[in-house]
This record gives structure tokens, C-alpha cells and sequence, in this order.
């Protein structure tokens, strides 16, 4: 982090790292949306992204990187962030000139992240170590059943689906603020951050779908 | 109207500060917020006591000397004033008002509700400026064509006063409404193309000495100032910094 010390390059960052996190969230979410309808298609598309090399050994580390790239320098522009202020306001009136879920990045992010490393319980490290531990032979037609076992658990349900609305809160600010902050705020940008508006409330309210989805109908 | 006053004090810059709460009676609508606090000052200063010490000059609302966190809020509720230029007529018989200096680690406190503010003077010198010789060859600054939508958007941004109440509302304390309005101003004419990569790239360094905070977007600087400075500006900056360091 310490190349990309001045205040503009760390937001030009975390705004590049985001959009990159965005574009994988409608990829992810477009592949998880096969499983609604059709279970082949899902066992297909999963069975190419967890076997091909490009996206196991180029896509999957870069991924991994922008993530821990984006929580990591978030925390550094937290704690700068709060000793630019040391002592604080006895009133603060922040909601009359700024939304809540702009100045909350930081909450809902955590949430974003411990949503994350469930995720990566439930999901990641189990396929991890499926493929490259066990070493268990190849089967193309194992991922839908294990996406279906998962949501029976209303507990995991719930946990999911609370975090596809924190996550449709940070990303309601922070698709949208992206852009402001690669310097790209002109008569275009404004329909550019309203597509960024409807996106980072369709695709969450997507996610819920799915996680509903698949706990009432098995 | 009668009002309860929740005001900070604190001596001088390394003594620990409190709000201390006065009552205040016969104050008119039509007075300023500053003339509300100058009838309270007589009141303290009759009874001997220590009058409260806040920034004013011109009390016309192009200086940038007052300040004033009000009620959670720099320069009050109203938009688009500065504190000299908030009328009391904004608040109500019996109200209870906060005010508090500006908060932020470089703007630290002199004394009761004045900070130092030179942090953006230093930001200004870092690069603020165009350099022109002024030995009696100069050329006419109308002789050079500039788009008028440029020029309007160059003059919007100067009309910056560097008050600080972006930073006083930013919940980081960030100071890129100000430094990109400085930035701006000089960005769209052609008199600021020939120092352009330096000035961005200097102020921008400066501002992240002074101890500033980073812009998280929330966009509470241009609504809070008193000038309605906006965010395009920082947007203007951010390329203007990405294409100086390409350059660079």
C-alpha cells in the first residue's frame, strides 16, 4: 500500500478495486440465477469456472486480491480518516447534508466481510479442498445439490439474506460515488450513477431471490 | 426570543475545553447570528466576565473569517450563507442552540470558538497561483479567447472563500472541496495550463500534510458551503491529479 500513498491515488483505488468487485457480483450473479430454472445450466457454467485454468489460476487470485486489496486499504483510510478529527462534535447533524449509508461504508463493509468469510466457509474452502486436498475425481453434476443443501438452514438463509441488504447499502453509495471518484462527473455520469442506483439495489434483491428460492422449494 | 446558549470554551489552545450553557433574552429576528453573539458578549463583559472569542471581519459574507459549527451544522441550518449572513429569524423563541468551533486535527483550536485555519494558506502557497511577470510587458488577460461556459465554471470555483466549513462538514475532516476549488479556478483557463502538473500534484501533497482527512463522497462539503462550491470540482481535481501523474 505504501506506493499508493497520497490521498487521490487511494481513492482512485479503492474506486477501481470496487468497480472490479461490482463487475464480478453480476457475473457471480448471473450464474447463480441459472440455478432457479435450470439445474444443468448451473452444473455446467459451475463446472467450467471451478475446472478451467484461466479462472482458477489468473481470475481467482486477482479476485481474492482485489478483495483483500479493497478491505485492507479501506481500514487504512478509516484510521486516517478519524484521527483527521480527533475531537469530536458535541452535535453532529450528518443527516442534513449527507445520506446515512454514505457516511456508514465502513459498517456495512464489515458486514460485507463477515458475510464474506461464511461464504467462503460454506462454499470456498469446502470446494478447495474437494478439488486440490481430497483430490476427488471430477463430477460436473455435484454443485446444485450442494447449493440446495446449504439453504435448507433458516439460520443461514437469514444470515445470507441480511447480508444482501447490507450489501445493497454499501453498494448504493459506493457503485455510484466510483465514478465521482475516477473523476468522471458530467451530464453522462449522472445516468451512469443512476443505472449504478438500480444495480446496487437488483442485483442484492437478486441474491435474495435465489437464497429464498432455494429454502422454500426443498 | 429567549434562548439557551451551549457554547465551547476553552482558554487558549492547550487547556481542556467544555460547553459551558448561558440564557440569553431580547434577541430580534432580524439580527445576525454574529450580533446575537456580540449582545451576549456585553452581557459577560457588564457582568465581568470572559466574552466568548469568534472570527468575523467583513460580516458580509465574502470574507471567510467566521466559522462556527451550529447546531451541528457549519454557518447553521440556512444554505448558501455564512454565519455573519445567518439571521436569528432561523430559530425559535425557546430554542436551545450548540455552537462549537470548527473540528478538525488541522484546524486546532486558539481559543474558545476560533481555530487556525492557516493549513489553508499553506495549501493555497503550495501552488494556488499562476506566475506572471509583472514588468510592464504583460499581456492583456481579455486578449485571450476563453469558452464561456470554462469561464463561468473558473469563477464559480473562485468564489471559494476558504471559510473551511467543507472540512468542519466532512465526517473525515477532508479538505478536497476547498483544494479543488483552488485547483479548479486555474484548471479551466489557459493562463493555469503552464504550472498545471505541479500545482495539482503540490496542493494535493500539502493538503495531505496538513493532516486532512480522505473524501468519501458523502457530498456534505457542497451542501453545507456557504458558497455552493461543487463536487464536479473534486471530480476536475481527481483527473487533474491522475493525469499529472501520468505525466509526471
Amino acid at each position: 500500500m505504501g506506493i499508493i500513498s497520497s490521498s487521490i491515488a487511494r481513492k482512485v483505488a479503492m474506486a477501481l478495486s470496487g468497480l472490479f468487485l461490482v463487475l464480478f457480483l453480476g457475473q457471480h450473479f448471473t450464474i447463480n440465477l441459472t440455478s432457479t430454472f435450470s439445474p444443468e445450466t448451473f452444473n455446467e457454467f459451475s463446472h467450467f469456472m471451478g475446472t478451467n485454468f484461466l479462472v482458477q489460476a489468473i481470475l481467482q487470485p486477482v479476485l481474492i486480491f482485489g478483495v483483500v486489496f479493497h478491505f485492507v486499504m479501506g481500514f487504512i483510510l478509516e484510521a486516517r480518516n478519524r484521527s483527521a478529527r480527533k475531537v469530536s462534535y458535541v452535535s453532529y447533524k450528518g443527516n442534513a447534508n449527507s445520506s446515512w449509508v454514505s457516511r456508514n461504508m465502513i459498517y456495512t463493509g464489515i458486514v460485507v466481510l463477515a458475510f464474506l468469510g461464511l461464504h467462503f466457509y460454506d462454499f470456498w474452502f469446502p470446494e478447495i479442498a474437494y478439488k486440490y486436498i481430497e483430490a476427488n475425481p471430477s463430477d460436473a453434476t455435484r454443485y446444485y445439490g450442494e447449493l440446495v443443501e446449504k439453504f435448507h438452514s433458516p439460520v443461514r438463509t437469514g444470515l445470507y439474506v441480511l447480508s444482501f441488504v447490507f450489501l445493497a447499502l454499501h453498494l448504493y453509495h459506493g457503485f455510484a460515488s466510483s465514478f465521482q471518484s475516477v473523476g468522471f462527473n458530467n451530464k453522462y455520469a449522472r445516468g451512469l450513477k443512476k443505472f449504478a442506483k438500480v444495480y446496487a439495489i437488483a442485483i442484492p434483491a437478486g441474491f435474495i431471490f435465489i437464497a429464498l428460492f432455494h429454502h422454500f422449494n426443498h | 426570543m429567549k434562548l439557551t446558549l451551549k457554547i465551547w470554551r476553552q482558554e487558549n489552545a492547550k487547556a481542556k475545553g467544555a460547553m459551558k450553557t448561558y440564557q440569553i433574552d431580547g434577541i430580534e429576528g432580524d439580527m445576525s447570528f454574529l450580533e446575537m453573539l456580540d449582545v451576549l458578549n456585553e452581557d459577560l463583559i457588564n457582568k465581568g466576565e470572559v466574552p466568548v472569542e469568534f472570527d468575523h471581519d467583513c460580516r458580509e459574507g465574502i470574507c471567510g473569517s467566521c466559522s462556527l459549527q451550529i447546531n451541528g451544522e457549519p454557518h447553521g441550518p440556512d444554505r448558501l450563507v455564512t454565519t455573519c449572513q445567518l439571521h436569528m429569524r432561523k430559530f425559535n423563541d425557546g430554542d436551545t442552540i450548540t455552537i462549537e468551533p470548527f473540528r478538525a486535527t488541522a484546524f486546532p483550536v486558539i481559543t474558545d470558538l476560533i481555530v487556525d485555519r492557516t493549513a489553508f494558506d499553506r495549501i493555497q502557497q503550495a501552488g494556488g497561483y499562476i506566475s506572471v511577470n509583472t514588468s510592464g510587458n504583460t499581456i492583456d488577460a481579455n486578449s485571450i479567447p476563453v469558452n464561456k461556459h470554462d469561464a463561468d465554471d473558473a469563477f464559480s470555483a473562485a468564489t471559494c472563500i476558504g471559510c473551511g466549513a467543507c472540512v468542519a462538514a466532512c465526517k473525515n475532516a477532508s479538505a478536497m472541496l476547498f483544494t479543488s476549488a483552488k485547483v479548479s479556478q486555474y484548471a479551466l483557463l489557459p493562463q493555469g495550463q503552464v504550472e498545471a502538473v505541479e500545482r495539482v500534484e503540490n496542493m494535493v501533497r500539502q493538503m495531505d500534510l496538513e493532516g486532512f482527512g480522505n473524501c468519501t463522497n458523502t457530498g456534505a462539503c457542497e451542501i453545507e458551503c456557504p458558497k455552493g462550491i461543487s463536487l464536479e470540482n473534486i471530480a476536475r481535481m481527481n483527473r487533474e491529479y491522475l493525469s499529472a501523474t501520468t505525466k509526471g
